[in-house]
């Protein structure tokens, strides 16, 4: 692993990111106004606002993450400059890393925005620190980045990979507990529900906003992590020096 | 020119079910220009994938610089340009060139170095999608130069290119190998054939003739080295 690599693919992916504000435009305000849409659509001092709120804002960032990392990976395998990289000496985890990193630094301006505007001027409370909140959404940002360089791998096209964002992240939204609480899902929907990663990026969120710091949020931080790792090592075995 | 940069023996690429390379023998002389030839479908960019270890091969062996090719030490002495201009077309010239240079960790001078060579200097702060396709194919090749590689595998440099451009790179090849560098460069244009020191023309994954312009030429009893082509693919029917 060489942190030279690592670096200049950070740096390659936020220059890029740089030649495109327009994106950057999307990445900061569409979860701006989706969260001002919530707090419009329920009222400032609804439930389900104040409940909704804040799992919602740190769920944006894996959303967002996992859609653009999916594509950004795409294009580098069929431009053909993952084919030329992988002439070059370097890790695949040099890679991987520089990823994570470079859309773990996206994720900390979007959440930091949408943070600074849902506490401050929308009027949402959550009982915990909100810095929590912040520092879960970021943490999700870079499962979902992880989770996209992993898919993408199954992806030809970028019609394909933009269909996998239903695909793979519409269940997890709707099965990690922000619509129905897990104990009143019928059995086989729970069972599911926890094998998915985003039940636990949710339930942290929802137990911060609560401010229950207890077992069960620790647990939830530990699958977080845990799936980081898991999707990284998934995505390294589908970076291939040689392909057919 | 008995030492040999890249040395294939029995190499045999199956892609899709169908043999690319049912089983290729041939060696390119180590600080020579050699030319790739045949037409499109022929093999050649597989045989190149193979040189540089992205292709997955089911038999035979290729040797690069007298070691297995794609092992790690030849990474940083082996500088590839794929067919299409595997660049990022978002980002400007300098920018992709200062980020291939980091992953090979070459200083930034080399950056401005490839620039000149190539005759880039003034795009250098222009984003490649605003390129030429012709601009494009040289931001390619010039991340190909980075490094001053040993060995270079070239698909198709000149694609697209005027003659003017095109006469100016073939010399430019030349002036590496005379520097001690091997090259095997790629083309489906036969006119191109004239300005290589050593020709591999393949036919269908099967090697039709290895040998020099002037060999082919006097072996085949013909000027024209698209004739000489012709007349070879007649004989082996």
């Amino acid at each position: 692993m060489s942190t030279r690599v690592t670096l200049a693919f950070v740096r390659r992916i936020l220059e890029q990111f740089r030649r495109d504000p327009r994106t950057i435009a999307l990445i900061l305000a569409v979860p701006c106004m989706l969260e001002f849409l919530l707090q419009q659509l329920f009222g400032r001092d609804s439930r389900v606002f104040q409940q909704v709120g804040a799992p919602l804002l740190g769920l944006f960032p894996f959303i967002a993450m996992f859609l653009i990392t999916s594509i950004t990976m795409l294009r580098e395998r069929t431009s053909g400059t993952l084919e030329r990289l992988m002439t070059m000496p370097l890790h695949k985890v040099d890679v991987l890393a520089g990823y994570a990193i470079a859309f773990a630094v996206a994720a900390v301006a979007q959440a930091a925005l949408v943070s600074a505007l849902a506490f401050g001027l929308l009027g949402l409370n959550v009982a915990g620190p909100t810095w929590v909140v912040v520092v879960l959404a970021v943490a999700n940002a870079v499962l979902g980045t992880t989770l996209g360089l992993f898919v993408s791998a199954f992806a030809q096209t970028e019609f394909q990979a933009v269909q996998f964002m239903p695909a793979i992240v519409f269940p997890q939204i709707l099965l990690c507990g922000l619509f129905v609480a897990q104990s009143e899902m019928a059995t086989w929907l729970r069972v599911i529900s926890y094998a998915l990663p985003l039940t636990y990026a949710y339930d942290a969120l929802a137990r911060t906003a609560a401010n229950t710091f207890d077992a069960r949020f620790a647990l939830d931080v530990v699958v977080i992590a845990a799936c980081t790792v898991l999707f990284v090592v998934l995505g390294a075995a589908t970076l291939r020096r040689r392909t057919d | 020119m008995s030492d040999a940069a890249i040395r294939v023996q029995s190499l045999r690429v199956v892609r899709g079910g169908t043999p690319v390379l049912p089983g290729l023998d041939c060696e390119v002389p180590a600080g020579s220009v050699t030319g790739l030839l045949g037409p499109s479908g022929s093999g050649k960019s597989t045989l190149m994938r193979a040189v540089v270890g992205v292709q997955q091969v089911a038999a035979g062996s290729v040797e690069v610089l007298g070691l297995p090719a794609g092992s790690a030490p030849l990474r940083s002495r082996v500088g590839y340009m794929t067919q299409s201009p595997s660049v990022y077309g978002d980002l400007t010239v300098r920018e992709n060139l200062e980020f291939f240079a980091a992953v090979l960790g070459e200083p930034r001078d080399d950056v401005m170095h490839v620039l000149a060579v190539v005759d880039l200097e003034e795009f250098a702060d222009r984003v490649v999608n605003r390129l030429s396709g012709g601009q494009r194919n040289r931001v390619s090749l010039a991340a190909a130069l980075l490094g001053r590689p040993e060995l270079l595998v070239l698909d198709e440099p000149t694609v697209g290119l005027d003659p003017l451009l095109r006469r100016d790179l073939w010399a430019l090849f030349h002036r590496l190998a005379d520097g001690g560098a091997t090259l095997l460069v790629s083309s489906h244009v036969m006119d191109e054939a004239n300005r290589c020191d050593v020709l591999l023309l393949l036919r269908d994954g099967h090697l039709v003739a290895q040998a020099t312009p002037d060999e082919l030429r006097a072996s085949t009893g013909t000027q024209d080295l698209d004739a000489a082509f012709l007349r070879l693919v007649e004989e082996q029917r």
